[in-house]
């Protein structure tokens, strides 16, 4: 039985009068991709701010490795092991691909605040920076503009950029946005791989990523979760199909 | 009783600070614009009285006059300069604006000169309400609160009241969506700026003969204004009004019994607030 | 990173430097005295670009270091005796890290528009300090009897007083500034300065902490307006209120736009700029009545350089170069 890496219960964001996420309860665990699906404005991008720690919750409590976080910044949840891709691409575009990656890496490097040697001098950092861009397919692009990069390529950024921190805990927010049929694909392998050995929660819209790699599945409706289990079983669910998976399908 | 009277200056003071704060902070609010040249304006609004008193005898006359004149330099600006910086850092606003200082700073020099002026109280105020048998207050003032007072009633109704005050408030959040529902954005911009700058002239046009008119007039003002926007908190009238009060009975208080460290109490003050709320005490967001 | 039009603008800093250098053999007292005072103005612009440029601060309050030093200076020179550089130039620049810190401190706690108006207020609030009450002695100032010394025991060779050791002391030091901010802003340090003016909520997210970084540039940008300062002081023999003013705030800051922001060298292009304009818009000559209302044309002009080139002199000596800058922090 995997240890539990993060624990989330109860969580609760309201904006003024409007209740976003709704005592939100679900857990992840080491080597376990744990995929969140539902309808647009279900809140799961706000559950993935509040787990970030880029929102504060108004309720409930999120434990990540036996310490309470939820009201923690996210600078400091990042340090502690969090990381985190984001639904719309959030690269620094003016820098190089390796750049983005050497930042990322640099972040966990004790010396970051050094003011006077050179940063492409910290061999371990560029090694890092390096292999974070080879885990996802982009080590000959390293040199290229972030903003120059294609789509997909900018998707792959993201991964690696998370990756650069050595997190422990992945948040991914709808890596495939807008991503073809061939480029999902690899980024489908590359979520795999990734997920051995990590803590993954997956948001996503694109079915066939979730079905291929969840092994645990939540459906979100209206800010509240519908259902949560085993793939087969919540797609099996007739109220999960009613309000997301069939709608407008006669079968199952 | 003494500082009876130096409280009523305060509260006075305060609301001449609240009509700047009040088009500063809606100015931004609504635009995402700040404006350096808004202290500008205070000093173009005092000339005006002083130059209009002069020609048309009448500050009453001078008054609507002056407004009308402020409107237009103010669409004319927005029309030709300020509409260029809505998408642009506030680094270039301000650039922009700090630039407009300079241009009615010089403009000012070379119409009227470098000389102090005064502008006289008209004959119906120009007396005093006895407040015990030896002191007495200046009614002028009591009217300047007065009018401050009645334009920040007015202010508020509008803005929530009406269904110009709901567009200003929806251009105030989402420029795009207001676009979308039919507001239309550019003009409302436009009216908005106008307004802001009017309010400015106009405080200066009635401070102008309590405060005399001078050179460097708009600037030292601005920066309390600042300070009033920054304590109130950016885009709220409500934090406007209390900062403002507090500034100028602080400020008027702080002469009195401290006139060294006066100049900076205002500023001490904020400091004090910054540590407690960064984002003003009522911040609009 | 490297592009053309970065091996262009070295070749013309180069040129730049050894003309400076070569200047004093051709120039007269009164230019002398000028390019260093412009000189100054260097150094004060780079401090503000390292925190405005690079890190996206933008402090409309940086000659409150400039003046605090200065008055730092002045107000702890012997009265009639020469200040030893060795004692009031770390103290100076240590009493201005200080306060750098402390309103840093306050300040950050603010962003976007509240950043620009409270960093006006606090040097508002040294303005009137200074003016205002006996510390400061008011809006004449004070002035300082004796330049101070580089001695070291009887060894003196450097004056001061003089035009000629003052100039390449300044511009010495203008160079070392230069490189030192080069190397903060090539450390991992100045990287993640860098990548806050880009994306402050990435940089937060991946685990920095923010406020530290900035604050670090702020202290370091104050101490260098300092040095700036206490160089002014030396050179002048005077210090007032004035140049606590917003007004020199706005001053060095048009300096930046002129030059080019976010390029280091484009703050001392702005400063040779600035103070070439000036002198163009008061000369009598040309403009008549108006040379004396010279700020009327240089708010003009300003207003023109925001609307059509914002990035100043720095961009268009990049146009003309060769490719386009790929990265602008770079040049």
């Amino acid at each position: 039985m995997a240890e539990c890496a993060l624990a989330v219960s109860g969580l609760t964001k309201r904006f003024g009068g409007v209740v976003a996420v709704n005592a939100v309860s679900l857990q992840l665990s080491r080597g376990e991709l744990h995929a969140v699906i539902g309808p647009n404005g279900a809140g799961k991008s706000t559950l993935a701010n509040l787990l970030s720690g880029d929102l504060a919750p108004s309720n409930g409590s999120i434990v990540f490795d036996g310490v309470e976080v939820s009201h923690l910044s996210a600078d400091r949840r990042s340090r502690m092991g969090m990381g985190r891709s984001y639904q719309t691409t959030n690269i620094f575009a003016q820098f190089t691909a390796f750049e983005n990656c050497r930042l990322a890496a640099q972040s966990r490097a004790p010396h970051a605040f050094n003011w006077l040697r050179g940063a492409l001098g910290y061999r371990e950092v560029t090694r890092e920076a390096q292999h974070a861009l080879a885990v996802v397919g982009l080590e000959r692009r390293g040199a290229i503009l972030a903003g120059h990069l294609s789509h997909g390529e900018q998707r792959q950024l993201e991964i690696a950029m998370c990756m650069a921190t050595r997190p422990r805990v992945l948040l991914l927010d709808e890596p495939l946005a807008g991503m073809g049929a061939e480029e999902s694909a690899s980024m489908i392998t590359l979520l795999r791989t990734i997920a051995l050995d990590h803590a993954v929660l997956l948001i996503e819209h694109d079915m066939d990523a979730v079905f291929a790699l969840a092994q645990v599945l939540t459906v979100m409706v209206n800010g509240e979760v519908l259902d949560s289990g085993l793939p087969d079983a919540v797609r099996a669910n007739p109220q999960v199909q009613k309000a997301y998976l069939g709608a407008g399908e006669d079968h199952v | 009783m003494e500082y009876l009277i130096q409280i009523l200056n305060g509260v006075q003071y305060g609301l001449l600070l609240f009509l700047l704060a009040s088009g500063l902070t809606l100015i931004f609010g609504i635009m995402g614009i700040i404006n350096l040249a808004h202290g500008s304006f205070y000093m173009v609004g005092a000339y005006l009285a002083y130059w209009l008193a002069q020609q048309t005898g009448s500050l009453w006359l001078a008054l609507p006059l002056g407004i009308l004149i402020s409107i237009v330099i103010g669409l004319i600006l927005e029309w030709t300069l300020i509409r260029h910086l809505y998408r642009r850092d506030h680094l270039y606003q301000v650039l922009l604006t700090f630039g407009l200082i300079l241009i009615f700073e010089e403009l000012r020099s070379l119409l009227f000169g470098n000389d102090v002026h005064g502008v006289p109280i008209p004959a119906v105020l120009n007396f005093s309400i006895p407040l015990t048998e030896t002191l007495a207050y200046p009614v002028y003032r009591l009217f300047i609160s007065a009018v401050c007072l009645v334009i920040a009633a007015v202010l508020y109704l509008v803005i929530r009241k009406t269904r110009i005050g709901m567009m200003i408030r929806a251009g105030n959040s989402n420029r795009e969506m207001a676009q979308v529902l039919g507001v239309n954005v550019p003009l409302l911009y436009t009216l908005v700026f106008a307004f802001g700058m009017a309010l400015a002239a106009f405080a200066g046009m009635i401070a102008a003969p309590i405060s005399s008119v001078f050179p460097g007039m708009g600037h030292q003002i601005l920066i309390i204004c600042f300070v009033v926007v920054v304590i109130g908190g950016i885009g709220s009238i409500k934090g406007a009004m209390v900062a403002a009060l507090l500034i100028g009975v602080t400020d008027t208080l702080g002469k009195v019994l401290l006139p060294e460290y006066s100049g900076m109490a205002v500023y001490l003050v904020m400091a004090a607030v910054l540590i407690w709320r960064p984002r003003g005490l009522f911040p609009a967001t | 990173m490297i592009q053309s039009s970065a091996g262009i603008t070295r070749v013309l800093l180069i040129a730049g430097a050894v003309c400076l250098a070569l200047f004093p053999l051709a120039g007269s007292a009164f230019y002398l005295g000028l390019v260093t005072k412009i000189m100054i103005m260097a150094i004060f612009a780079m401090s503000l670009d390292l925190i405005l440029g690079y890190a996206g601060l933008v402090s409309l309050g940086h000659s409150a270091y400039f003046g605090f030093a200065a008055y730092m200076l002045a107000l702890t020179a012997p009265k009639y005796q020469a200040a030893s550089v060795w004692v009031s130039l770390p103290l100076s620049l240590l009493a201005t890290g200080v306060l750098a810190l402390l309103i840093g401190a306050l300040v950050l706690r603010t962003s976007g528009i509240y950043f620009i108006m409270v960093t006006l207020a606090f040097a508002q609030m040294l303005y009137y300090l200074f003016h205002d009450t006996k510390l400061g002695r008011g809006s004449d100032g004070i002035y300082l009897h004796e330049r101070p010394s580089l001695a070291v025991g009887d060894f003196n060779p450097i004056s001061l007083s003089d035009h000629n050791h003052l100039y390449y002391l300044v511009l010495a030091l203008m160079l070392a500034v230069y490189l030192l901010l080069r190397t903060v802003l090539a450390s991992p340090f100045g990287r993640v300065l860098v990548a806050i003016k880009a994306n402050e909520a990435r940089v937060r997210a991946l685990g920095f902490q923010v406020f530290a970084y900035k604050l670090g540039a702020f202290v370091l940008a104050g101490m260098l307006a300092g040095l700036a300062g206490y160089l002014s002081t030396c050179q002048f023999g005077f210090v007032n209120p004035e140049i606590l003013s917003w007004q020199y705030s706005g001053v060095v800051l048009m300096t930046l736009l002129l030059g080019g922001m976010g390029r280091l060298y484009g703050a001392v292009i702005g400063a040779f700029a600035y103070v070439l304009v000036q002198e163009l818009f008061s000369y009598e000559a040309l403009f008549g009545v108006y040379a004396k209302h010279w700020q009327l044309s240089m708010g003009c002009f300003i207003v023109l350089v925001v609307l059509l080139l914002p990035g100043g002199l720095a961009e268009l000596l990049e146009r003309l170069g060769a490719k386009p800058a790929a990265e602008p922090d770079d040049g």
